[in-house]
């Protein structure tokens, strides 16, 4: 595959209560506020005027303030539903969640907490969100795999009807998360979309 | 690179039967796989009809060969894998480059459950042991390791896709000459997790499923694996293939966490995605492997995206989760196998129980096993929560 | 009824809503309403159930029951035996 074909547009990181987009560092927190009180914080911040958001699971919350952040001040309209898709990856899958929902099973099971225990749902909430219909993939790796990040979205790009992709890894687990999450298109940058690249802005926290 | 790639043997494992061969012959007999739970402790017991496996974990590791502790999701994933595997003919694994790429979405959550009864009981007297294959990913990489698969390993979870999304990538890998193989599917046990969630979102029918009808009230879960072993133009050439992966899409319906879109959109573009990337026209698929859960939601959003993309003439249909339940992560892989065998035998599935026309819809489905079929293309829609929609087409070599 | 609004509030998360904004006969699901969606239905019943002790085991009920915070508190009136 011809890894020169796909560019990085945008990148956002959020880790350790800091948010950086394009690398650089747009809001922090204090690094011992929970991580609840901390994504809701960064909803007020870089968002509001969408309730839903409450309603997530941390997870959620986390993928959909990166996407947040990513998208804003970019024109949608230039591309069509189905051409926008979403490859997100991480090591926990929603076991934060899972173990949340177990807990209320003693009780009252909540159907709320139930529905965000799979870890593409994700993918749903943003997708709701900026009313995206390409295609979706979501994996579950021991890391960050750069390597399949670069060249499955160069091969994505390049065979399907997706113009742009949504790429990165969302982690959650208890009080520990990181999320690293891309724009990537055909258009050229000074950045192709190559492992090393991916991994530099990964490793930037 | 290859041009095409063939789908060149397949294993099942499921609630009607420990292999392919078994499972064929409970649709023969119209003997679906939901009972009363005999395996799984749950309160629901006496409430809820499942499709397990029919065997306990001591007979599951010993087919699978693994110790008997290790998941029952990593024990269905293996038997259904080597028979997927044996079933290609390609013969030692080592002489090709090859992957491995299984979906599934509860991982190793039937141990975590027994870790957290004896947790609960005393909080010392968990075995920790249980929980360190909670992961999905953990499920894969056992099996791959048990197979001797060293090139590519990967875990998709996008939850009642996960199995066709794995068919998807396995593809990619090969027509980007990464690998010459794939196994590629899914595998997901009963636990208690799911049964508990499927009941508080109280989509749960409390009788035997009813896909498709006018009646239907909800789904029945299920239990099993399935892979298909797929090879590159070169490989193909040594074998004799089943069919071909011709087509596939995944699209996302953008709607709501769970529910499909009222007018199916997301199942629409991933069956019309899928048709455009095969090049062929909606009349030429000669039969659809549904989505088809039996819940009030997904059956008439399926159906109406099925009228919108297929009308005036539509394909035989039918939902083999009427048999199988709803095995989650592995449906995807689970039809992928029983689809890709459609083509290669002309068979099609009855969809079981189907009595009143839903009045929707302009079509039903079929309610007969029959064989002989001319089956150019076959049509697979596997539809999971969280909007994510995909569709599968195998044709004829 | 300011009551049953907090609770409601509560089960469904709802952090930018307070219980004076939520019209006594305002439609809980439709967008002009708060547009709640099928998950909160479920979640309803959640509530019905842990804090007037109410079972519904048919979902097709809830839009009846559920159409507002006053057929809501009207239906747990008709409904209550025991309370939680």
């Amino acid at each position: 595959m011809n890894s020169e074909l796909a560019y990085i547009t945008g990148s956002v990181v959020i880790a350790e209560h800091q948010v950086l987009k394009n690398g650089e560092l747009l809001w922090e927190q204090d690094r011992n506020a929970d991580l609840n009180a901390f994504l809701r914080a960064a909803y007020d911040q870089f968002s509001g005027h969408y309730p839903k958001f409450h309603k997530m699971d941390a997870l959620s919350k986390l993928g959909w303030l990166a996407a947040e952040v990513l998208l804003k001040d970019i024109d949608n309209s230039a591309f069509q539903p189905e051409e926008t898709g979403l490859l997100l990856s991480n090591r926990s899958s929603s076991l934060d969640t899972d173990v949340k929902y177990f807990e209320t099973v003693k009780e009252f099971a909540s159907p709320a907490l139930f529905v965000y225990t799979l870890p593409n749902i994700v993918m749903g909430e943003i997708s709701i969100r900026h009313g995206f219909k390409g295609e979706n993939t979501f994996f579950v790796s021991e890391r960050f795999d750069a390597e399949l990040m670069s060249a499955y979205a160069t091969q994505l790009l390049a065979t399907t009807p997706l113009k742009r992709c949504l790429c990165g890894w969302v982690e959650v687990m208890d009080q520990q998360y990181e999320t690293a999450m891309f724009l990537v298109s055909n258009e050229p940058t000074a950045q192709p979309l190559t492992a090393g690249n991916l991994n530099a802005i990964y490793q930037i926290k | 690179m290859s041009e095409k790639v063939w789908i060149a043997g397949g294993g099942v494992i499921s609630g009607i039967g420990l292999n392919l061969r078994a499972c064929l012959q409970s649709f023969r007999d119209n003997q679906p796989g939901m009972t009363a739970m005999k395996y799984l402790s749950s309160v629901h017991h006496a409430t809820f009809p499942v499709a397990e496996v029919k065997a306990d974990n001591a007979t599951l590791a010993e087919m699978a060969g693994m110790p008997e502790e290790i998941s029952r999701t990593a024990l269905l994933s293996m038997i259904a894998a080597r028979e997927a595997w044996e079933s290609s003919g390609l013969g030692d694994i080592s002489r090709y480059r090859v992957g491995f790429v299984s979906g599934n979405t509860v991982g190793g959550m039937d141990k975590t459950e027994d870790f957290f009864a004896g947790y609960l009981k005393a909080p010392n007297g968990g075995r920790l042991r249980q929980v360190v294959h909670h992961e999905c990913g953990s499920i894969t990489e056992l099996v791959a390791d048990m197979l001797g698969i060293r090139h590519h390993i990967a875990t998709i979870s996008t939850a009642c896709s996960s199995g066709a999304n794995a068919l998807m990538y396995g593809s990619r890998l090969i027509r980007s000459n990464q690998l010459d193989v794939v196994i590629a599917g899914g595998t997901d046990s009963l636990t208690r997790f799911t049964l508990n969630g499927f009941n508080t979102l109280m989509i749960l029918d409390q009788e035997a499923c009813r896909p498709f009808d006018e009646t239907r009230v909800g789904l029945n879960l299920g239990e099993g694996a399935g892979y298909v072993v797929m090879v590159s133009d070169s490989l193909a050439a040594q074998v004799q293939p089943w069919c071909r992966l011709s087509g596939f899409a995944n699209a996302n319906d953008a709607y709501h966490q769970t529910a499909s879109s009222p007018d199916g959109i997301g199942n629409y573009l991933a069956m019309k995605g899928a048709l455009d990337r095969s090049g062929l026209q909606p009349q030429q698929i000669g039969y659809i492997n549904l989505h088809g859960t039996g819940t009030q939601n997904n059956d008439v959003a399926e159906g109406t995206a099925i009228s919108k993309l297929f009308a005036p003439t539509y394909p035989l249909m039918s939902s083999t989760k009427s048999f199988t339940g709803h095995t989650l992560g592995a449906s995807g892989g689970i039809e992928a196998v029983f689809s890709a065998l459609s083509v290669k035998e002309g068979i099609v599935y009855p969809n079981a129980r189907f009595q009143h026309q839903m009045k929707e819809l302009p079509f039903a489905p079929e309610t007969e096993w029959s064989e002989g079929h001319d089956l150019q293309h076959v049509m697979s829609n596997s539809f999971g929560f969280g909007g994510n929609c995909s569709s599968l087409i195998f044709s004829k070599v | 009824m300011t009551d049953l609004k907090a609770q409601i509030i509560e089960q469904l998360n709802l952090q930018e809503v307070t219980p004076e904004s939520i019209g006594d006969d305002q439609p809980l699901f439709s967008k002009e309403g708060l547009g709640l969606d099928s998950i909160d239905a479920l979640e309803l019943i959640v509530l019905l159930k842990q804090h007037y002790n109410i079972s519904i085991t048919n979902p097709e009920e809830g839009p009846k029951i559920f159409q507002s915070v006053r057929t809501m508190a009207e239906y747990i009136t008709a409904n209550q035996t025991v309370k939680a």
